[in-house]
């Protein structure tokens, strides 16, 4: 346990120096290299400076937690927080939130994000989850599947990293109805864009010590999308021949996941299928309340809950599980503070959290207890006064 | 054309559900107005009902013979006629011999074994031939726990049906220029309606009193969100039956939450989650699998052809023998379909002849024999 959290620390920043080694490599590339994707923001006057978007449903109540955790730890992070709602009410003005909410990202170069609700019913509403990243090209989903030490469920050993491509793919948004009752849903692939995925995704497993990336499609079907990113893949993995590689289809993949997940190590693939793929790790090592996650591009990274549900039927019931917010191995805030290379506030908060876990006494209802997230944040606070 | 029709008439979900079904075949038929893909096969002179059996490659023949003892052991009403699926290029395109084809037109059902599509020969996937030749719309995918069978999951006992004939699996691909691809994935109405109203109809038949369609409308939201609509027209015909839905992230949680309530959803969120149901249970060894078309529907064992045990009386039958009491279901032999599952159940549930694959020492014949003993 201690050994692979001293590992995952150093995640982000090792990645960033072993991925200059590899950009030395003659790798055909198209744009950005892992290197110049990890820009480190600036502290002013001793702190950071963080974009909070709390998010809709139950984002509120965990973000909530979050700060009072920060700021017992005595965290030098400073929150900019915009209450940029998917929640379409009488008088409000979402798209100006969201632009300012873009725009502080931007700045700031560094955000803590819950999910925002996506309405079904209203067409030309893009989803601002979608737009965010889009928008800030942030490229690369990282989402961490591993059980968390003291919490039993139907599979143990489980520890893989899903690598999944943000920007394109089935969530272009490109659709339209040639006839009333045919529409026509657009797919784009390009390879250049599974180039820049494929190099994060070699990049993060050297840097971590990973074995093996596996790539997930469905090429035997969309022989040319899909074919085009497996191929990409392979081609780019020539330049990694310390890793196993390897590529799996994506029903195979998810019927493999339920029964054996232990067998997986790195992932990457296209959009939708980290969509399902990240549900189904989450249910693995217990919902996707226990799931870190984040979205990296070259300028900005935004640290969100791996599984992105909004939570909205368990809104302001107070029993929303906070660790999606700081669960260890990389939880999304320490995930984010170790991205700014605060490593002794996040193995504090981590341990703490650990600790609170792994001694069972109180449990918030996901995770099959009868504590609310207040519970658990004071639990946290208790724990990190005796360390 | 059929929906330019359709809509000149109004929206055709407008009818009510219930009213005397014309059995015949009508040229363009409203799928509100017939129960789709109800079977209408005749008994031939013995009174028996003769069905199309492909037996397939690898071990194909060996677990098609466990099917044809454990039916004639519980005497089942069934003559089977064996065909050849070998495909065969013709101008170009994959197609299976015309011998093949006509026995499932005249039959009006099959039973098939594990298929291999030749490699490097330029063919298109067998199982996508015969979806395409016989119109196979729906794909019906039920997952249950086998007791007898411990996996990390107890209690399974789900029921998907998967659009089968459009979405991501329209075939259109183009690249734009170089190293920019475009994939179309193609949602209709037409087949949206026709597959969801079998759902809600298959519902019925079995019993469930709920139907959940499964989508990802946030994301895609003209494609899925035609789907989902469609499903709300759809289910005000079954008042009787409930009618939820349900965002695709959302279904990977806990397959307990969904014993009561039938799925359905688009081509490939059916292909993802129906294998995920089966690695939930053991593996395509164990799930059984039914293609349903508008005339014909062929019943089949989705896992592999297994080449590397063929002809060693090694291969687990279960699957295609699952998809063979689905079969006899789907033809309303109802009671022997239960006998033949019971028994196929009970043996399992015993596990005194179970084979490798499940941790037993039998072989095939032995697990054949044990079931046939039960009947």
């Amino acid at each position: 346990m201690l050994s692979s959290r001293s590992l995952t620390q150093a995640l982000f920043r090792t990645a960033k120096a072993s991925s200059l080694r590899n950009a030395a490599l003659p790798v055909t590339r198209a744009m950005a290299t892992v290197a110049s994707d990890l820009v480190k923001p600036t502290k002013y006057g001793g702190k950071y400076t963080v974009t909070l978007i709390p998010g809709d449903g139950i984002g509120a109540e965990v973000t909530e937690s979050v700060k009072t955790i920060f700021k017992t730890h005595n965290v030098p992070v400073e929150w900019e927080q915009v209450d940029v709602t998917g929640v379409v009410t009488g008088n409000s003005h979402p798209e100006e939130l969201f632009r300012e909410s873009v725009n502080s990202l931007k700045r700031n170069k560094v955000g803590l994000k819950g999910i925002l609700y996506t309405p079904v019913e209203r067409s030309g509403h893009q989803s601002f989850n979608v737009a965010l990243r889009q928008e800030l090209d942030i490229y690369a989903s990282v989402v961490l599947i591993k059980n968390m030490p003291g919490y039993v469920t139907r599979h143990s050993d489980v520890d893989m990293c899903i690598i999944r491509e943000n920007t394109e793919g089935e969530y272009s948004g490109l659709e339209h109805q040639s006839v009333p009752g045919v529409v026509e849903s657009l797919k784009i692939v390009t390879k250049m864009k599974s180039e820049r995925i494929s190099k994060f995704a070699f990049s993060f497993a050297t840097a971590n010590q990973r074995k093996k990336v596996t790539c997930i499609h469905k090429a035997n079907i969309m022989k040319l999308a899909d074919g085009l990113f497996r191929n990409t893949f392979h081609e780019v993995a020539k330049s990694y021949p310390q890793l196993e590689v390897n590529d799996l289809i994506v029903d195979n993949a998810s019927m493999q996941a339920v029964s054996r997940p232990q067998q997986f190590d790195v992932l990457v693939m296209p959009n939708l299928y980290g969509s399902i793929l990240s549900n189904i790790g989450a249910a693995l090592v217990g919902g996707p309340g226990i799931i870190p996650g984040c979205n990296m591009g070259r300028e900005y990274a935004v640290f969100e809950p791996g599984c992105r549900h909004v939570g909205l039927d368990i809104q302001g019931r107070d029993e929303a599980n906070p660790t999606a917010l700081i669960l260890p191995p990389l939880p999304t805030p320490t995930m984010m503070l170790r991205h700014l290379g605060l490593d002794d506030h996040a193995t504090g908060i981590s341990q703490a959290v650990y600790d609170v876990v792994a001694d069972g006494k109180v449990r918030t209802k996901d995770m099959g207890g009868n504590n609310t997230t207040h519970d658990f944040t004071d639990a946290v606070l208790k724990q990190m006064e005796r360390q | 054309m059929f929906t330019v029709r359709c809509l000149s008439r109004g929206l055709s979900f407008a009818r009510p559900a219930f009213q005397a079904r014309p059995l015949s075949i009508q040229g363009n038929r409203f799928y509100s107005t017939n129960k789709v893909a109800l079977f209408k096969g005749n008994k031939n002179q013995n009174g028996n009902y003769t069905v199309t059996f492909i037996e397939g490659d690898g071990i194909g023949p060996e677990i098609s013979k466990s099917v044809k003892d454990i039916f004639a052991a519980a005497k089942t009403p069934i003559e089977w006629e064996s065909v050849d699926v070998t495909p065969i290029l013709k101008d170009g395109k994959t197609t299976i011999p015309d011998e093949a084809i006509s026995s499932v037109k005249k039959n009006l059902v099959a039973l098939k074994g594990p298929l291999a599509t030749p490699i490097g020969k330029g063919h298109v996937s067998l199982n996508l031939t015969l979806r395409r030749t016989f119109n196979l719309f729906a794909n019906v995918r039920p997952c249950r726990s086998i007791a007898g069978y411990k996996t990390a999951y107890d209690d399974v006992d789900t029921i998907l049906i998967r659009e089968n004939t459009e979405g991501e699996y329209s075939g259109i691909e183009h690249e734009v220029v170089e190293g920019v691809v475009q994939s179309i994935k193609l949602i209709t109405r037409e087949a949206s309606e026709r597959v969801l109203r079998f759902a809600f109809q298959h519902a019925e038949a079995i019993g469930q009193k709920e139907v959940r369609a499964v989508h990802k409308a946030t994301i895609m939201k003209m494609s899925d969100g035609l789907f989902l609509s469609t499903a709300k027209e759809v289910a005000k015909d079954f008042p009787h039956i409930r009618f939820s839905a349900e965002l695709l992230d959302n279904m990977t949680t806990n397959p307990n939450l969904y014993r009561d309530i039938l799925l359905v959803m688009p081509n490939l969120y059916g292909d993802i989650l129906s294998d995920m149901c089966a690695g939930l249970i053991g593996g395509l060894g164990l799930t059984p699998s039914g293609n349903i078309g508008d005339e014909c529907s062929i019943f089949e064992a989705v896992h592999g052809s297994a080449p590397d045990i063929a002809g060693m009386d090694l291969a687990n039958p279960t699957a295609l023998l699952l998809s063979s009491v689905m079969m006899l279901q789907h033809m309303g032999l109802n009671s022997h379909a239960d006998k033949i599952q019971k028994a196929i159940f009970d043996t399992l549930a015993e596990g005194r002849a179970l084979t490798k694959d499940l941790g037993g020492s039998s072989t095939r014949s032995q697990f054949t024999q044990a079931v046939v003993s039960r009947l």
